[in-house]
């Protein structure tokens, strides 16, 4: 798209555009890092996850400051308009990603070091494909990609599902084991966490649809895995 | 809705208790194939589009696209500007307004217009208000006209700042005031159709303010279209745009979407400010 006449619109764009991402790429590298310090009980990576979520704060207040005063001295309008929209809701998803991650690295803190392996590797191996869905949908941001953010926002499924199987794993762990159940508690949370970080993923896939075609994704028409209760 | 509204003599307003959404989808006016030619340059090209009735439809675009000049069809003013050429057919009420059996002057007093600078006549508030019904034979007595002068200040919202002086002369008003004044004036003659051509261009803020509030209380009554070059009072006054380039028009729709998702990239280029 061709530039603004006024180049400082266009430049206060690509700012909010590369605040986002970079908000982005650290919660990104929250998620993994929570789920690899889960894995391998190392404390250390989890405080250090922790320690990152105020700068993923304050760059979520930057973006808000940034657009309330573009609104205010702009009135974007048409794609502007939609992608202020866009920025402006996944700040915020993107914040709530970042306390998500934390919750898992105060949880790991709080784990008994004797918690069976099994038990930590399957919330990591819940990471990978929730850290892919938020990697694939900044793609799509950066790339004004619509047909890759409408993928995003069909496939949550699979991360419920994994969700599911891990529900599942975590009780049949508990029953077994009933010193687990302290631990499994944990790890529900962990994986609940994880489960709505591919919701907000979900959302974000909305706004950067919406941000390029004008067009809203309807909730009713994705895909959704069967009820299992959980 | 008050209810002098309803009781009015109001062409339109047909029937009891007409239907502010039916109405919305009901053109009032429909324009097809319109070109306009000054001493033979063409300043419009086949335009075609409907006005609808109790509602805003504002026409927006760069300087020299046309948007006055067709605006200026709706009433035959072009007719007064030498050289000047207007083909297609306007229909209002089914009836073509170009054809030679309509007298401008009547067609005038049923499409009133709003100029760029308020413009009253040199004369007395009260006259500047009187001038229309007196010389189209609408009032029979003296108070019949004074309540027609009354209900115009104040369906345009100025009957509260003159009624104390309505002897002074109407250029003793703020410039905004002029402009509620000239658009008391338009109203006076009980028009279908308002015509507005950058109505707030020379006017500050308030003024501005004062006039879109006047604005969107007025088309609850008549079918106004507005020229105007601040794409937020676009957005904000109308239920219905159409862009214009070069002549062309080249998209028409609901505000709403023409300022969240235009269909045409010259729209989006212009509302957005990338117009090189």
């Amino acid at each position: 798209m061709a530039d603004h006449i006024v180049s400082a619109f266009t430049d206060e764009l690509d700012k909010i555009a590369a605040d986002l991402m970079r908000m982005g790429g650290i919660v990104e590298t929250m998620i993994l890092d929570s789920c690899q310090a889960v894995d391998r009980n190392d404390k250390e990576l989890a405080k250090d996850v922790i320690s990152r979520d105020p700068s993923v704060d304050r760059l979520e207040e930057e973006v808000e400051r940034q657009i309330v005063s573009l609104i205010a001295r702009r009135q974007p309008m048409a794609h502007d308009l939609r992608s202020v929209f866009a920025a402006l809701k996944t700040a915020g998803e993107l914040e709530r990603i970042g306390d998500l991650s934390k919750n898992i690295g105060k949880r790991t803190l709080m784990l008994d070091d004797a918690v069976p392996s099994m038990m930590r590797h399957g919330v990591a191996r819940m990471a990978r494909p929730v850290s892919l869905q938020l990697h694939s949908v900044l793609d799509a941001y950066a790339t004004s990609n619509a047909e890759t953010a409408k993928m995003v926002w069909e496939s949550d499924d699979d991360i419920d599902q994994h969700y599911n199987s891990l529900f599942r794993e975590m009780i049949t762990y508990m029953i077994e084991d009933p010193r687990t159940i302290g631990a499994g508690a944990h790890m529900l949370f962990m994986a609940k966490n994880l489960e709505r970080i591919g919701d907000h993923c979900t959302n974000i896939a909305e706004f950067i649809y919406f941000q390029i075609t004008g067009e809203y994704l309807m909730p009713h028409e994705r895909p959704k895995a069967p009820n299992t209760g959980v | 809705m008050d209810t002098t509204a309803q009781t009015d003599h109001d062409p339109a307003l047909t029937g009891e208790g007409a239907d502010q959404a039916q109405a919305l989808v009901y053109p009032r006016i429909n324009c097809q194939d319109v070109n306009v030619f000054y001493s033979g340059k063409q300043a419009v090209f086949d335009v075609s589009l409907p006005v609808f009735d109790r509602s805003v439809t504002a026409l927006i675009g760069p300087s020299g696209c046309g948007k006055s000049t067709f605006l200026r069809c709706l009433n035959r003013m072009n007719d007064t500007i030498d050289g000047a050429k207007v083909t297609g057919d306007i229909f209002m009420d089914g009836e073509n307004i170009n054809s030679p059996d309509v007298d401008p002057v009547l067609l005038r007093s049923r499409v009133g217009m709003v100029f760029q600078k308020p413009n009253p006549f040199p004369k007395s508030i009260y006259d500047n208000i009187a001038y229309g019904p007196r010389i189209h034979g609408l009032v029979d007595d003296r108070q019949e006209l004074d309540a027609i002068v009354e209900k115009s200040l104040r369906r345009a919202g100025l009957w509260q700042e003159v009624k104390d002086r309505l002897t002074q002369p109407g250029t003793s008003l703020s410039g905004g005031q002029q402009q509620r004044l000239c658009i008391a004036r338009a109203i006076a003659v009980r028009p279908e159709v308002i015509l507005m051509d950058e109505p707030c261009s020379s006017l500050d803020p308030i003024a501005t303010a004062r006039i879109e509030e006047l604005i969107d209380e007025l088309r609850k009554r008549y079918c106004i279209v507005i020229v105007t070059h601040s794409m937020q009072q676009a957005a904000r006054v109308s239920q219905r745009t159409a862009f214009f380039h070069l002549g062309h028009l080249v998209e028409m729709g609901d505000t709403d979407q023409i300022f969240t998702s235009p269909r045409e990239r010259r729209t989006e280029d212009y509302i957005t400010g990338r117009f090189g």
